[in-house]
């Protein structure tokens, strides 16, 4: 059954769209990630224009976060002070990022730089976690487990202290704030909801424990996506609202269906999952720039 | 009769044609609805006043549907550092978003190339790009390319032995318009040749345009931005927490 989607101008199988809506869920409800970085790229293949697919991944992603967020609060496994300093940070972030889109829009190369921008970012976290977990496997497998005395580094030391009680951490706001700029930023640019780099920060960086880390980055990249699509809907009106809920309907549910099965993996494997996943998608991006593409040339939308 | 015939004849120096169309299609608006994946066009029509000489060359029939005409820039991909990166650019500044050419012969030979030229049939002469950026040698291949890849989408048609006319006064084609429609006013000419030159023209519109939820959500993201853009979260967020509500009661 084909769909005519008035703001995309384009018509589509519906089926097509459910059932990308409803795998991206899965992962986004296993993984804590949006889902943005699989399924902006899988938008585009289908014939989806750029700017209207990232604009609706970010209204896509509110919905697929939000039954992913009410699913973890009745878990309580959302640090809501957390999330709340993350989104601070996150808005700030995102209003940064929309500048700097539109200043590579100008330049011509707001493709390649995207790309470029997932390669990289998807290479390096994904590299980090798939080492870091199967060194945590090997470690569990061989008996002695040993738990690693928590660290005093920047995170400590720095000041404005607050206590984060569900995650256990008494730390600096400084660091949480700046992962959420950061994080803001790169999912302005690349149309994501970047909880694929926010998961491993919160991890790593901040030392919160895995179980909170999903629930509280999905908190928050509610309420950076749901701005992003404002900005979206007002500057560039290219939020399609019935594309929008074809691939939401499939994402909520799919959402479900996920939280459920992360919450039986162990953790670990959890994250070994996430890693190779996000190192599939970085290796297939690499190639379409490495190898010589069968159209060299490309229709952009006229200006620039 | 004849002498009028012959009259006409000799006043065809001048430019009154003296092959008169008349012509209708099965659609003048085509509604875009939700479930729209494309339409079929059937244009159709008679030539009055045809010239009945004996040894004269048949009449042919070429019809060309025009979408809205737009900018567009068109880039190119050169291996820079080991990746593929846009270099070279060129603004193509009017070219059609749907163009579909239709003739009763072979184009070539239905249309000489300076009646082509003074009417624009042809699809490489219904896009137009002047001022092309000088350091760019080859500005015909993006053009090309151009074609091409709407050709691919199926936007831009090349239609060649489509028309049929009967008895050198009624004709008829299809015209299949892709589900990847925009919306505006699709202008359609109909020329009537005979050797290759025009002896007969005519211009009507197909309004192709989104009706019902399509146009309701399309004036309101545009009108109403932000409005549409809160309704658009409230939506996504309604669905997400009745499919969690939903999950809920499953469970008990």
């Amino acid at each position: 059954m084909h769909i005519y989607l008035p703001i995309a101008e384009v018509s589509v199988n519906a089926f097509l769209l459910l059932g990308l809506g409803g795998l991206v869920g899965i992962l986004s409800g296993m993984f804590g990630v949006g889902g943005g970085f699989l399924m902006t790229p899988l938008l585009f293949f289908i014939g989806i224009p750029p700017a209207v697919a990232v604009a609706t991944e970010a209204n896509q992603i509110v919905a697929s976060s939000f039954s992913g967020v009410l699913a973890h609060l009745k878990r309580k496994t959302v640090d809501l002070r957390m999330g709340t300093v993350l989104l601070i940070g996150g808005l700030a972030g995102a209003a940064i990022g929309v500048q700097v889109f539109a200043m590579l829009r100008e330049m011509g190369q707001v493709d390649l730089l995207v790309k470029l921008c997932y390669v990289v970012f998807l290479g390096i976290i994904g590299g980090l976690m798939f080492f870091e977990s199967l060194k945590a496997i090997r470690r569990s497998k061989g008996g002695h487990q040993v738990r690693t005395r928590k660290k005093h580094g920047l995170v400590h030391a720095l000041p404005f202290k607050m206590k984060f009680r569900t995650s256990g951490l008494y730390i600096s706001v400084i660091p949480p704030v700046l992962v959420g700029v950061f994080v803001g930023i790169l999912a302005a640019i690349m149309g994501v909801g970047g909880g694929f780099i926010m998961v491993p920060a919160m991890i790593y960086l901040l030392g919160m424990p895995t179980k909170v880390v999903v629930g509280t980055s999905l908190f928050q990249i509610i309420f950076v996506t749901g701005f992003t699509t404002l900005m979206h809907a007002t500057t560039n009106y290219t939020v399609d609202m019935a594309l929008a809920v074809l691939l939401l309907v499939g994402g909520v549910v799919g959402a479900q269906v996920g939280t459920r099965i992360g919450a039986k993996l162990p953790a670990e494997q959890l994250r070994i999952l996430l890693s190779i996943m996000v190192l599939a998608v970085c290796a297939k991006l690499a190639l379409d720039l490495l190898i010589m593409p069968s159209e060299l040339y490309s229709l952009g939308a006229a200006g620039h | 009769m004849r002498a009028l015939v012959i009259i006409c004849a000799l006043l065809a120096g001048l430019p009154v044609w003296a092959e008169q169309v008349v012509a209708d299609m099965s659609l003048r608006d085509v509604e875009i609805t939700a479930n729209f994946d494309g339409s079929d066009i059937l244009i159709y029509g008679a030539i009055k006043g045809a010239r009945e000489e004996e040894n004269l060359a048949p009449l042919e029939v070429v019809i060309a549907i025009s979408g809205p005409q737009g900018p567009i820039t068109v880039r190119r991909k050169e291996k820079h550092f080991g990746i593929w990166v846009n270099t070279d650019a060129i603004k193509v500044d009017r070219a059609p978003s749907f163009y579909a050419v239709a003739s009763s012969g072979a184009l070539e030979d239905t249309l000489t190339y300076t009646e082509d030229l003074r009417y624009q049939v042809s699809i490489p002469r219904a896009i137009y790009a002047v001022g092309t950026p000088a350091e760019i040698e080859d500005p015909e291949s993006f053009t090309e390319a151009l074609i091409r890849i709407r050709k691919g989408q199926n936007l831009y048609q090349q239609l060649d032995n489509t028309v049929e006319v009967q008895q050198q006064s009624l004709f008829s084609t299809t015209i299949d318009l892709p589900a990847n429609l925009v919306e505006g006013v699709y202008p359609t000419r109909i020329f009537i040749t005979r050797e290759g030159e025009v002896v007969g023209k005519l211009t009507t519109f197909i309004d192709v345009r989104k009706v019902g939820l399509e146009r309701w959500i399309y004036d309101l993201a545009h009108d109403r931005p932000l409005i549409y853009g809160v309704l658009s979260l409230t939506i996504a967020i309604a669905a997400g927490w009745l499919a969690s509500a939903f999950f809920r009661f499953l469970r008990f």
